[in-house]
């Protein structure tokens, strides 16, 4: 059902709050997963009980620390456990059903709050931004431009978030549609009857506009394609993903933010890669030299080829990168040309098989014949 | 890289129920073949992990080939089809990622066919020969 709530004075964060507060008190959910403002000032998303702490909350931060699937997730996966409302960005939610499909997630109990997305600011770049003012001037002046000029790309957001062509997801079970108009007067949104019944909320007729969605997402998907192009470039003739990741210092920060790399007896953990000392003496011999630690290619290839699929495109990787390499570019690029192959879209929809656990008869038939 | 005396390395994953015996039957059938291949015997093509595909490669093998039963006559009923699609995926991001997904071969060789191995085995160590030497064999910063 279609329906909006008020915006008094342009407070569209405290309306925000308001309604999210009100799946608590009416019992609708046990607990909230929403990005909260810590003492010290940095935004940081949590769960909350209490909806006094709901002045905390801060929805709209354009920061996003990590991908929330893998701790939605934590909050899910098995009974007995808690009814979450988890207020998640795109991106993050097309993990979380990836995560799902992966048995590592369970939306039964979840109620998804997806919030239009306008794009988020690197940490560092957010610290320094919200320590000279207030925040609700970053979340409003980055909402106002993706609304009055959805076809302008600000080139101060994560890369990743300047080439995401779905910063909203029509699919939740609420979505906030801030990018439809005059937030500061009111929201948009779009939940099931049902809840709206136990938040008190009547249809009202659908005022919505999702063209700012279409025209900023069409331009994206232009800076995308640009992207694309130029890391295969940077990966063509004798080039190759090897010099791409020349500087890598395998510290695996990109496979621990990874919100679908889930194992926990990862591959690259296991003592199939204690080496034996003597077997660095065959490696070294063959090549003459040898580079340390071992398997680094290895190492990237085997991830895209475990992740590649289910790739979101959330960039956690490039920010957790301390080499400063393009991880989430290059994992998007490759990404998405094995998701064409498939016709596989992540977190389009839970119905659709991971392809590598499936498979068809008749297909690929030209594939081992000569 | 040009060298006439070039001779390729092929490393082969062979499924047992299928082109291991055919392999097999090849040498006792007398068949001859270039002894440029190297067989490593699995249960299945299915149990082929992408990580040995990779391994190889990474390491220099300048032919990498996957040996399994005919689609339909998996032993396990779906290991070769399972190992169909990790190949097209794989072979996909070799691309992408600027390496060359040719030097990676499947094949479905039948228990029967030691022909078609041995044939197998000279067109691919005729087609790595004419490609040269896998440039990661002298790459040793990947």
């Amino acid at each position: 059902m279609k329906t909006s709530i008020p915006v008094e004075n342009g407070q569209t964060q405290a309306a925000l709050r308001d309604f999210l507060g009100k799946l608590l008190t009416s019992g609708a959910v046990d607990l909230l997963y929403v990005p909260m403002r810590t003492p010290s000032g940095s935004v940081t998303p949590a769960i909350i009980s209490d909806p006094a702490l709901l002045e905390y909350a801060e929805p709209l931060a354009p920061v996003m620390p990590f991908n929330g699937a893998t701790q939605v997730g934590k909050l899910s996966v098995r009974q007995p456990r808690p009814r979450v409302a988890a207020v998640l960005r795109s991106c993050e939610i097309r993990a979380l059903i990836e995560l799902t499909k992966l048995q590592q997630a369970s939306l039964d109990d979840l109620t998804l709050i997806c919030i239009d997305c306008a794009g988020t600011y690197s940490v560092p770049v957010y610290l320094e931004k919200s320590s000279s003012g207030s925040g609700d001037e970053l979340w409003q002046a980055l909402y106002r431009q993706a609304v009055e000029h959805p076809e302008t790309i600000n080139p101060e957001l994560r890369q990743a978030c300047q080439i995401c062509e779905q910063p909203v997801y029509d699919k939740a079970d609420v979505v906030i549609q801030l990018l439809d108009g005059n937030f500061n007067s009111e929201i948009h949104l779009t939940l099931s009857d049902e809840l709206a019944g136990t938040l008190e909320l009547s249809p009202q007729e659908d005022r919505g506009d999702r063209r700012a969605v279409q025209v900023l997402a069409a331009a994206r998907t232009a800076l995308r394609d640009k992207v694309f192009e130029e890391t295969r470039a940077s990966m063509d003739g004798s080039e190759n993903l090897s010099n791409v990741f020349a500087a890598c210092i395998r510290c695996h920060n990109c496979m621990n933010v990874c919100p679908i790399c889930y194992c926990k007896t990862c591959i690259f953990k296991s003592e199939i890669f204690d080496h034996e000392p003597m077997q660095y003496v065959t490696w070294v011999r063959q090549k003459g030299a040898f580079r340390m630690p071992a398997d680094t290619m290895l190492f990237h290839l085997t991830r895209l080829n475990h992740m590649g699929l289910s790739c979101v495109g959330c960039g956690m990787c490039t920010e957790a990168c301390p080499a400063d390499l393009p991880v989430g570019s290059v994992f998007r690029t490759i990404a998405a040309g094995l998701q064409q192959t498939f016709d596989y879209l992540p977190g389009r929809s839970l119905d659709e098989p991971l392809p590598l656990i499936t498979f068809k008869a008749d297909e690929w038939n030209e594939v081992g014949e000569n | 890289m040009t060298d006439e005396n070039f001779e390729p390395k092929i490393i082969a994953f062979l499924c047992n129920w299928c082109t291991y015996t055919g392999a097999d039957l090849a040498g006792t059938s007398r068949l001859q073949y270039p002894p440029n291949v190297r067989i490593i015997r699995l249960m299945c093509s299915g149990a082929v992990d992408p990580i040995y595909l990779l391994k190889a490669d990474l390491a220099g093998a300048d032919g990498i080939l996957i040996g399994g039963c005919h689609p339909g006559d998996c032993h396990y009923q779906e290991g070769n089809y399972k190992e169909r699609r990790r190949v097209v995926a794989l072979k996909e991001i070799l691309k992408n990622a600027g390496f060359d997904e040719d030097r990676l071969w499947i094949r479905w060789i039948s228990a029967s066919e030691g022909q078609r191995f041995a044939e197998t085995i000279r067109e691919m160590t005729a087609a790595m020969k004419a490609k040269g030497p896998n440039p990661l064999k002298s790459n040793w910063a990947v």
